[in-house]
């Protein structure tokens, strides 16, 4: 398949899942009604439920997925190995930390950006730990021990600030931080994550040039005037800013920058800058289709995300370790 | 109360057994307090210390007590966001419910939630303390029965019947006589009370129908926002938040839940007085049924123009 037919492809899939993603809920609306309702406005309570319920669910399904799956194929196109995602490595659950903390203190309640910018602040953290310790050359060893160590880290903070709140619902919410979710969301979460998402995908769709240079190891990079401080600098600040904003409306929904740039790889002839428009795709179609399953599975149970999106990409991540063993060996 | 971190902090809980469960489990309460509280039984013979230990016991008890009698609450009983007693609750010393405190004060008799502390009980009965335990009150007959049952356990029968007759007479008074308009519980997480609940209760004797129970639940449950949205309640009564921040009470201020409210034109929050079977239901009651004929009043102003 050529790279603009895969596109193409992708595109479909997702217009196809956002469009069923708008059609599954616990209230059985009809077809045309619902359709009628979302486009015209015609017919008050199926009015309410389609753009003020599913709407903001399917659209945060799609960006949420879009950035995953996006920052997932940009850190490893960085750090030239195939276990970087940001799940994995810590920097979902850093940014969990950064938004509960901001909630908890009540700073998220008094100025609104405090939320995605406390996420964004624990994500950044988080990606500059990893790149420091792991470095641009660091082994796959060094990149999966920090990123244990960080989202270890960041995961009992979260416990604990949430643990400590005087609000009886909050230290059930642990489980939501750590596996994600998407109901119950509205447009007001889409409006506060969607700027920041979408500088975040914009800065990390213009590093394809560099990650492509980049694959020929770091002194060609440079010699083909691929300024690597700056390029290091705009995958952090990307990454932070698209990772940061998803996690804080949506918790941590991990494996999909694991799963989609694995899978699409092939595909694109391994080239960076063709991976990184379609892993967003990717990420988008697998976070809209999980989240159709879980809606479908469990309707009245609210069923994680990230429950879904471990037991595909768990799977796929020890069939890689079991690979690396064997080029090492 | 209607929802699991309710469930955790407050005494008084309702599970989501079936309607008859709760009525057997006063009937066996009550027969086991009988047979050894015999209604010929002098004052004489009534427990001189009562320590209670659920938030519900502790406000029948506060009614019921004779001065001196009620020698320990539980701590919740001083919470405003639990408890319609604090102000009677503070000048009485508070417990945390457990054996070791409570069997320290030395009480002849202690009160107890069924569905609460379920170690505790059987720790102080085997360390020989007479424990009756009360079960959630699952609709307005039960604080009649309920009184009743603590009165006799406390020898104090005729000041429970006095309170029975209050109430009884200030419910039949509170009734509202009017076409039945949908209203909806709604809590964190989108819990909500269906048939069978002191709740659902409150709402029929107000002249409200709910839309949970339309929806066929029973006991608590979870009712998804879509179909909330789509019941169209003209009455949607929400918990007060409590302290910090939390993800699960986000869902009061959807601005899907915003809009039907609006739509309604009116919104109830439900506090302290809806958590027990004691007479300060009676409190919620009349604020149901205020709301009730607030609701008639706004459409015939709407339907005048």
């Amino acid at each position: 398949m050529s790279y603009r037919g895969l596109l193409a492809a992708l595109g479909a899939l997702v217009t196809l899942l956002f469009a069923a993603s708008l059609l599954v809920g616990p209230a059985a609306l009809g077809f045309t009604e619902s359709v009628v309702a979302l486009l015209t406005g015609r017919g008050e309570a199926v009015v309410l439920v389609m753009r003020e319920i599913r709407l903001p669910r399917a659209l945060l399904g799609l960006m949420v997925g879009a950035v995953l799956g996006l920052s997932g194929a940009a850190m490893q196109g960085f750090l030239r190995n195939p276990l970087a995602e940001p799940g994995l490595i810590g920097v979902s659950s850093s940014a969990a930390l950064g938004a509960v903390i901001a909630l908890q203190t009540g700073i998220a309640a008094a100025f609104t950006l405090a939320l995605p910018l406390a996420a964004l602040a624990g994500a950044a953290l988080s990606v500059l730990l990893i790149l420091g310790l792991a470095g641009p050359r660091g082994g796959a060893l060094a990149l999966i021990l920090a990123g244990i160590a960080i989202s270890a880290l960041a995961g009992a903070g979260v416990a604990l600030v949430l643990n400590l709140s005087p609000n009886p619902f909050a230290a059930m919410e642990i489980v939501f931080w750590m596996m994600g979710s998407l109901a119950d969301r509205s447009m007001v979460h889409v409006a506060l994550a969607a700027p920041f998402m979408l500088l975040g995908t914009l800065m990390l769709l213009t590093l394809g040039r560099g990650l492509d240079a980049l694959t020929l190891g770091e002194d060609a990079a440079e010699a083909m005037g691929v300024r690597l401080g700056r390029l290091r600098l705009v995958l952090i600040f990307g990454t932070a800013l698209s990772v940061g904003a998803a996690v804080a409306v949506a918790g941590t929904v991990g494996f999909v920058g694991l799963v989609v740039p694995h899978v699409l790889r092939p595909l694109v002839g391994a080239r960076p800058s063709r991976l990184l428009p379609a892993a967003a795709l990717g990420g988008a179609a697998m976070l809209l289709a999980a989240d159709i399953a879980v809606r479908v599975i469990a309707p009245d149970r609210d069923l994680k995300l990230g429950v879904l999106t471990a037991l595909v990409g768990s799977p796929f991540f020890l069939h890689l370790i079991w690979r690396m063993r064997r080029l090492e060996a | 109360m209607a929802n699991p971190g309710g469930r955790f902090l407050r005494g008084c809980v309702r599970g989501s057994d079936p309607l008859g469960a709760g009525l057997r489990t006063v009937a066996l309460c009550a027969s086991v307090a009988g047979s050894a509280l015999l209604p010929a039984r002098a004052q004489a013979d009534a427990p001189a210390r009562v320590v209670s230990i659920n938030l519900c016991t502790d406000q029948l008890a506060m009614m019921l007590a004779a001065p001196g009698q009620l020698v320990s609450v539980s701590a919740l009983a001083v919470e405003p966001q639990s408890s319609s007693m604090v102000e009677e609750a503070r000048g009485i010393p508070q417990n945390y419910g457990q054996a070791e405190q409570v069997f320290l004060l030395r009480p002849d008799l202690v009160l107890a939630g069924a569905f609460t502390a379920r170690a505790t009980v059987d720790l102080l009965r085997r360390l020989g303390v007479t424990v009756v335990e009360l079960p959630p009150a699952d609709s307005l007959d039960d604080v009649a029965a309920h009184l009743r049952l603590v009165g006799a356990a406390m020898g104090r029968e005729a000041e429970a019947e006095r309170l029975v007759a209050r109430y009884e007479a200030d419910l039949a008074r509170l009734r509202v006589s009017a076409e039945p308009a949908p209203a909806a519980m709604y809590y964190p997480n989108g819990y909500t009370t269906g048939a069978g609940t002191l709740a659902d209760e409150i709402l029929r004797h107000t002249g409200f129908s709910n839309v949970a129970v339309a929806a066929g639940l029973a006991g608590g449950g979870i009712l998804p926002l879509e179909r909330l949205v789509m019941a169209e309640p003209e009455m949607v009564v929400t918990s007060l938040p409590y302290p910090g921040a939390s993800r699960s009470e986000e869902i009061l201020v959807h601005p899907a839940l915003q809009a039907v409210r609006e739509r309604a034109g009116s919104a109830e929050v439900t506090d302290a007085d809806w958590i027990c079977g004691t007479p300060h239901v009676l409190r919620a009651v009349a604020g149901m049924g205020e709301a009730r004929r607030g609701l008639d009043a706004m459409q015939l102003s709407q339907a005048a123009p």
